[in-house]
């Protein structure tokens, strides 16, 4: 098992952001239990672009939605900032994930219904802000994407490059310290791949985002600043 | 109606309105994206069309059944005048069933509590009431109308009734003046008609209006013509106008307290308020199908809203992701159930104004005779029929909004 310990990030002035102890994941089959993790024990540090691979069932979404507080460990402990996940209850975590966390899903998951201003604003009518200052931060995001001519447009009168980065704006229109992306090129062609990949590693780079993506393509891999490969449930590069 | 059973039906109300205000009063102060629900409605269209029209005709026929009621208590509210007092014989139920002596005309006539025309005369109108079997127009039978023989002092008393079609009955001449609203649906009750009703041909001479009034369901003749022609001895009852309200307070006491009478008196527009017998059958019917309906549409919401739950599994872990609680989740669906079964209801409404002030007409429990009366839809009305649209969204999406609440987030999101 590979990790980069807290010390050692110290010491090479980066402040460290996500800190996961003996974390297990346990499900329940019948009668048998199936560890989706394993005694996970992993750092990670601000600004860094983690890039999380390994075959199907290797634990590695698992991982990813337990660090993004929306799946819970059957044993030890995952620190995002000051606050352990694993401890909070329904209503607290849906207050932190909202606060800390923007997410990048492989099928988009945007609101088929809502314009892409809209859908962006979404986790914004969560922040008490008033409607001038929501409208602020929502064209700045998609700006910040490439997309602030298609603020009225609805998700199917966008391309999947498109699509994707509205969700990149949803993700980031909070300002979290923490954006993670579930094979987010996974739906993609190559060349909007490579335009979701580069906005992913400006805001690790540029804006100090901290970016757990997981991939099973090599070349979106090579993006991150770090890779860690899972088997069975473990870290084991 | 059991108090027991009335205490369920406020408690069970009340719950409704304080569920629907909480789900209002949640979403106009917390995060809840309406303009979701609203677009998500208004996307799927075709599949909520079907739940809007059934709770719209749920909504239909309660507004129009209860508007009915209405009708019947507004035909009775509005008759009669405040300084009048109407006196009848005791433990009878209504005028017709009530028979009154000469006698005690004469008694009365000598009480100083009664108001005097210019002649010093007392103004009292005896009056007889005599149920006719008449042919209604077209195949559908015989009905019984109620006949009253007035005097001309029994016209002055009822101010509210004016002649718009011929002339007033002659005093000793069989003439009848029959009510506009009667005219249109018995036979023989055009100005000029005549009709046969027991021994005597009777002529129609004119038309009479009440003004909305239970007077619009009568046929009105000359009293003494009338005791004549139906071998009447006795009159019905006797309408009196007193000096003053203090004089009709005294007046009714007086009546109330002289064992000698035998009779009861109260003011004539407090005897029509309380003949509320002919509304009460119609008001249970209306509860009766509103709840049998309302059984149908709550399903229907639920068909819905369960299944406007399982094509968006997938939003829902979505905003449940983004930092939506489980409340706002409930709540969201919730607001759309209601906004749903509030657009069917403001359909059912709208259409009920259709039949706003349509004339019809049904057997009076009271007089046993024909009463005419309208479809009338008050805004109270409209707002019952919009809560009891609400009311049907709330429960009808109550366990939708729940299951949406309740899914884990990890499968809502994998959901296709």
């Amino acid at each position: 098992m590979r990790r980069i310990s807290t010390a050692s990030l110290m010491s090479l002035h980066i402040v460290p952001i996500v800190f996961i102890r003996d974390l297990s994941k346990l499900y329940r089959q019948g009668d048998i239990n199936i560890a989706a993790l394993h005694d996970v024990s992993l750092d990670i540090a601000s600004g860094e672009f983690i890039v999380l691979m390994g075959p199907s069932g290797s634990g590695k979404s698992t991982l990813l939605h337990i660090i993004a507080g929306i799946d819970r460990p059957t044993h030890g402990s995952c620190r995002v900032q000051d606050t352990d996940v694993a401890r909070l209850n329904e209503s607290q975590l849906a207050d932190w994930r909202n606060r800390n966390v923007g997410f990048v899903f492989q099928s988009f998951n945007l609101i088929p219904v809502l314009t892409a201003f809209e859908n962006v604003e979404l986790p914004l009518l969560l922040t008490g802000l008033n409607a001038s200052r929501r409208r602020q931060q929502v064209t700045t995001a998609l700006n910040l994407v490439g997309l602030g001519d298609r603020q009225d447009h609805l998700p199917r009168q966008l391309s999947g490059g498109q699509e994707q980065r509205v969700a990149i704006a949803r993700a980031l229109v909070t300002d979290p310290p923490l954006i993670v992306a579930d094979e987010p090129t996974g739906n993609l062609d190559a060349k909007s791949a490579t335009d979701v990949l580069e906005i992913l590693r400006n805001l690790s780079q540029q804006a100090g985002k901290t970016v757990i993506m997981v991939t099973h393509d090599p070349k979106a891999a090579a993006y991150g600043t770090r890779q860690l490969h899972l088997e069975k449930g473990e870290i084991v590069v | 109606m059991p108090a027991v059973f009335t205490l369920l039906i406020d408690s069970f109300l009340a719950i409704t309105a304080l569920g629907i205000a909480a789900v209002f009063l949640t979403a106009f102060l917390s995060a809840v994206p309406v303009k979701y629900n609203l677009k998500s409605v208004y996307i799927r269209w075709r599949s909520t069309l079907a739940t809007v029209v059934g709770i719209g005709l749920v909504v239909l026929v309660f507004v129009l059944l209860q508007s009915l009621a209405v009708g019947i208590e507004k035909s009775n509210a509005s008759t009669g005048d405040p300084r009048n007092i109407l006196i009848a014989r005791k433990g009878a139920t209504a005028e017709s069933s009530s028979l009154v002596t000469r006698a005690q005309l004469r008694t009365l006539q000598y009480f100083e509590e009664i108001e005097r025309n210019a002649e010093g005369d007392p103004v009292i109108s005896a009056d007889v009431l005599v149920l006719a079997s008449l042919p209604r127009i077209g195949p559908s039978g015989e009905a019984n109308v109620l006949l009253r023989g007035v005097t001309a002092r029994g016209m002055e008393l009822r101010p509210q009734v004016q002649l718009v079609a011929g002339r007033w009955f002659s005093p000793g001449r069989r003439e009848i003046v029959v009510s506009r609203k009667l005219a249109g649906r018995f036979a023989n009750f055009k100005v000029g008609d005549s009709f046969k009703t027991g021994p005597a041909l009777l002529t129609v001479v004119g038309w009479l209006d009440g003004a909305g009034s239970a007077y619009d369901s009568e046929c009105w003749m000359d009293a003494d013509e009338s005791r004549s022609l139906f071998e009447r001895e006795m009159y019905s009852t006797f309408l009196v106008r007193p000096k003053n309200p203090e004089a009709a307070t005294n007046l009714i006491r007086r009546i109330e307290n002289d064992k000698r009478l035998q009779l009861r008196a109260e003011s004539e527009t407090g005897y029509y308020r309380k003949q509320t017998l002919t509304a009460a059958p119609i008001k249970w019917l209306a509860g009766f199908l509103a709840l049998t309906m309302s059984i149908g549409a709550v399903f229907a919401a639920m068909n819905t809203m369960y299944a406007a739950v399982g094509a968006r599994t997938r939003e829902i872990g979505t905003l449940r992701v983004l930092g939506f609680h489980r409340r706002n989740v409930i709540v969201t669906f919730l607001l759309e159930g209601i906004l749903l079964a509030m657009l069917g209801g403001a359909l059912g409404c709208l259409i009920s104004l259709k039949w706003n002030g349509y004339t019809t007409a049904t057997l009076s429990i009271e007089s046993f005779s024909e009463t005419v009366f309208a479809f009338t839809i008050t805004p109270v009305l409209v707002g019952q029929g919009m809560f009891f649209a609400a009311a049907l969204g709330f429960w009808g999406t109550l366990l939708p909004a729940v299951r949406a609440a309740r899914l884990p987030i990890i499968s809502a999101l994998k959901s296709l």
